[in-house]
């Protein structure tokens, strides 16, 4: 943890129970997602699906900003978003195994799910795609006049995508109440930053467009939240979007079937050992004395069982109904008045 | 207790893998996220991680092996405490069938049954007998519809470029802004990829925005959002939320305005399952069929036409006059050909089933008025009747709605055909300037009324 400028902060503004609930949150994603590269192994999972390991305080720290009634919305990078807003595991792992029980009844999958009594609005598999509806649901949440914010995800690669641009220009414009996180993790599938651009300051470019920003710590949870906050009272308070650059870094590979030949073995390994998230969180836990071993040992134990009902589910809920290929294609007519 | 580490799929496609290395031996002890050996998939050489902690009890496939099958054991992990001899007597399983057995194939809904019931044309009228006509035009029918159901819904708005205070490209929001102010009636950047993409992430929200499309032209710029996000959404996400909005403009051909302006994209919109298409013809359909939309809780793509904004037609004076979708209109009756058309398709219809009739063939047109849903019903009871169909429309001859319609027409109605159904579309060129090639280039009544005569043998 040598490496670590923001850990060394010895009394972080945050109580014992926030910091043991950011904990369970980070390591729910994260057991999740071994549970789901295992189930793709066997075969139980199908197509795309990419884990979220190693980005786990970016969506903890911000789910720590938020409030009912904000929206957040993703591109198909998506399991981790879904459990930090409260999604259960048991909905997320069954749609991943193409199952009934899934959030969408298994016609969506890895990359395409919602909730919308969570707020979560996808799961989008075309890259920035999810920006401009980002700013569209803020866009209606301004329309109807509450105080609500959308958190709008997207990486380093969509970054570079033409309508992020168009986006900025209108949510500018319109002072719509988005906040924009860019969750850089250094690569697009296998294209570094560096062989991507030649202004990876990605959230400065907001600065073209009027919008402020700011570069964040994604492995630091807490310096997530307090970035977080703060973007958030922007939005809140009427003075348009706002964008956090949250550095991160994935562990594994792009998708399942990604060898990760684009860079070394050690640089994913110092990663590991040196910055991760949950690593940090359980060592403030111990350091602190907010947690013994033996406590932190329960919620490991606490969180595996969560998975491993997740994954009973996932693999005992029947496969969908074949009537439902027909479904869901319209919404109800709507009654035609006689004339 | 010892499990079995099987081979894992490591790509969508993968049903077996070579076992290249081992980067462990029997007695290693491993934790979740060690290498433990690197595969071959069908596209490239992965390498394969420990998911729980042990020790390498038992190597069952030695390296090098080529066609393992997924799913199949290779290694066997120990917890603390046990010996490889628990599971020395693992019998080299086969592949374990952890995947769901492949669902039988679903019944897809026939196309043709023997026992569908014979098409039923529904000829019931748009409005009472008796109601007071107004004459309107297409454009004041289309204004007028956005300004009723404004008035009807909060949230309904309009966005797009020059809507507002330029009073709309085209003149089809004239007023609206003075009526309902800049917050429902939104001008836009040039950016149709990212005013539609908020326009859809504002439907998700809870609104019901009308995007307005200065020519649907530019809307290929912002097709992914339409069909990706607006079309799809509902169905990917189980039926929890869904796109309800209306994507609007002028369509097709206008007048040389050159290749890049005058494309009729009916065809590619009709293809999408989760949109509805709308193309009218008349003002009625144009005032009727765009309330209808607005309220719709679906994404409606609803083409007008340059052409058609300033022709004027009878409109209904009614309070609340809507149109339904897939409900064809009857424009003539009559009993020795189908014309089957929508758009401005139908300006060719109406010209030349008067021209035949001087000649003494009597054609029955109809408008089928929207195109997903499609009044099929009505297009092959008409076709019994007659025995002869000729579709007319703009667009580009290759996958062209119309090969759409007379495929259908074959397949539900072949025996009742007393010739081929003939198709008279806009030519397979990109379309020229010069006033005498792009006239060329489009259908013309002319070629109606030849494919007529030849339907009927005259």
């Amino acid at each position: 943890m040598a490496t670590r400028k923001t850990a060394a902060k010895a009394k972080p503004n945050v109580s014992k129970e926030d910091l043991l609930q950011y904990y369970r949150d980070m390591l729910l994603i994260r057991r999740f997602e071994e549970k789901a590269g295992q189930l793709y192994g066997m075969g139980l999972i199908g197509g795309f699906c990419h884990l979220y390991i190693g980005q786990e305080a970016v969506v903890v720290g911000l789910e720590a900003a938020a409030k009912d009634g904000d929206k957040r919305i993703t591109s198909y990078r998506d399991h981790g978003h879904m459990l930090a807003c409260g999604m259960d595991p048991k909905g997320v792992m069954a749609e991943l195994t193409g199952r009934e029980g899934g959030y969408s009844k298994g016609k969506g999958g890895s990359m395409h799910m919602f909730s919308k009594e969570k707020d979560f609005y996808g799961g989008h598999g075309i890259v920035a795609a999810q920006v401009p509806l980002g700013a569209g649901l803020a866009f209606a949440d301004k329309y109807k006049g509450n105080d609500n914010v959308t958190f709008t995800y997207f990486g380093d690669g969509a970054a570079n995508q033409g309508q992020v641009y168009e986006t900025y220009n209108m949510a500018e414009l319109w002072n719509l109440p988005v906040v924009f996180v860019i969750e850089n993790n250094q690569y697009a599938m296998g294209t570094s930053t560096q062989r991507s651009t030649h202004s990876p300051s990605y959230w400065e470019r907001g600065a073209a467009y009027g919008i402020k920003g700011e570069e964040v710590d994604g492995m630091d949870v807490l310096a997530v939240k307090a970035a977080g906050e703060k973007a958030v009272a922007q939005c809140r308070a009427g003075k348009g979007p706002y964008i956090l650059e949250v550095k991160t870094y994935r562990y594994r590979g792009h998708s399942m079937s990604d060898p990760a030949k684009y860079r070394t073995r050690d640089e994913v390994q110092k990663m590991r050992e040196e910055r991760d998230a949950i690593e940090h969180v359980r060592q403030m836990l111990l350091t602190g004395k907010h947690a013994s071993e033996d406590d932190l040992k329960a919620i490991d134990k606490d969180i595996k069982n969560i998975v491993n009902e997740s994954a009973e589910f996932a693999k005992e809920s029947p496969e969908p109904a074949l009537e439902e290929l027909w479904t869901d294609i319209y919404a109800d007519e709507i009654p035609q008045e006689a004339v | 207790m010892a499990t079995e580490i099987l081979m894992p799929a490591l790509s969508p496609t993968m049903e077996e893998g070579t076992l290249a290395k081992w980067l462990v031996k029997e007695g290693d002890t491993v934790s979740s996220g060690d290498i433990l050996a690197e595969i071959e998939t069908d596209k490239a050489t992965m390498e394969f991680e420990a998911v729980d902690e042990g020790t390498i009890g038992k190597i069952m496939v030695a390296e090098g092996t080529e066609g393992v099958k997924v799913n199949s054991p290779i290694a066997v992990l120990l917890e603390d405490g046990e010996s490889a001899d628990d599971v020395a007597s693992a019998a080299p399983a086969q592949a374990q069938e952890a995947a769901p057995a492949e669902a039988p194939a679903a019944a897809a809904p026939a196309q043709v049954a023997d026992d569908t019931p014979a098409p039923q044309s529904n000829a019931s009228p748009d409005w009472p007998e008796g109601t007071e006509m107004v004459q309107t035009t297409v454009r004041e029918a289309l204004r007028d519809a956005m300004a009723e159901e404004m008035r009807r819904d909060e949230t309904v708005f309009l966005m797009g470029e020059e809507v507002a205070e330029y009073q709309g490209a085209y003149k089809i929001s004239q007023g609206l802004l003075d009526e309902f102010g800049a917050k429902r009636v939104i001008d836009t950047p040039i950016t149709e990829h990212g005013f539609t993409g908020i326009g859809v992430g504002a439907a998700f929200g809870g609104l019901k925005p009308i995007v307005e499309f200065m020519t649907f032209n530019f809307a290929m710029q912002a097709i992914d959002q339409i069909i990706n996000s607006a079309a799809k959404t509902l169905y990917m996400s189980g039926g929890q939320m869904g796109a309800p909005m209306v994507f609007r403009g002028p369509n097709g051909a206008a007048a040389r305005v050159g290749a890049q302006h005058s494309q009729d994209y009916a065809a590619w919109y009709a293809s999408i399952p989760g949109l509805k298409v709308v193309m009218p013809y008349s003002a009625s359909d144009a005032k009727g069929l765009m309330k209808t939309a607005i309220r719709d809780p679906n994404p409606v793509i609803f083409l007008e036409n340059e052409i058609l904004y300033g022709k004027s037609f009878d409109v209904p004076k009614l309070d609340d006059f809507t149109v339904p979708f897939g409900k064809a209109r009857i424009w003539r009756e009559g009993g020795d050909v189908t014309l089957v058309s929508w758009g401005i398709g139908m300006t060719y219809a109406m010209e030349a089933a008067e021209k035949l009739a001087e000649e003494g063939i009597d054609a029955e047109i109809i408008d089928l008025r929207t195109l997903r849903p499609v009044d099929y019903d009505t297009v092959l009871a008409s076709v019994m009747k007659t025995n002869r169909c000729v579709i007319v429309e703009e667009g580009f001859p290759v996958a062209s709605f119309s090969d759409h319609m007379a495929s259908t027409i074959m397949q539900r109605a072949f025996d009742y055909l007393d010739a081929p159904v003939v198709t008279c579309t806009g030519k397979d060129v990109p379309m020229p300037y010069a006033a005498n090639l792009e006239k060329l280039a489009l259908t013309s009544t002319a070629e109606v009324i030849e494919a007529v005569k030849s339907v009927t043998y005259r």
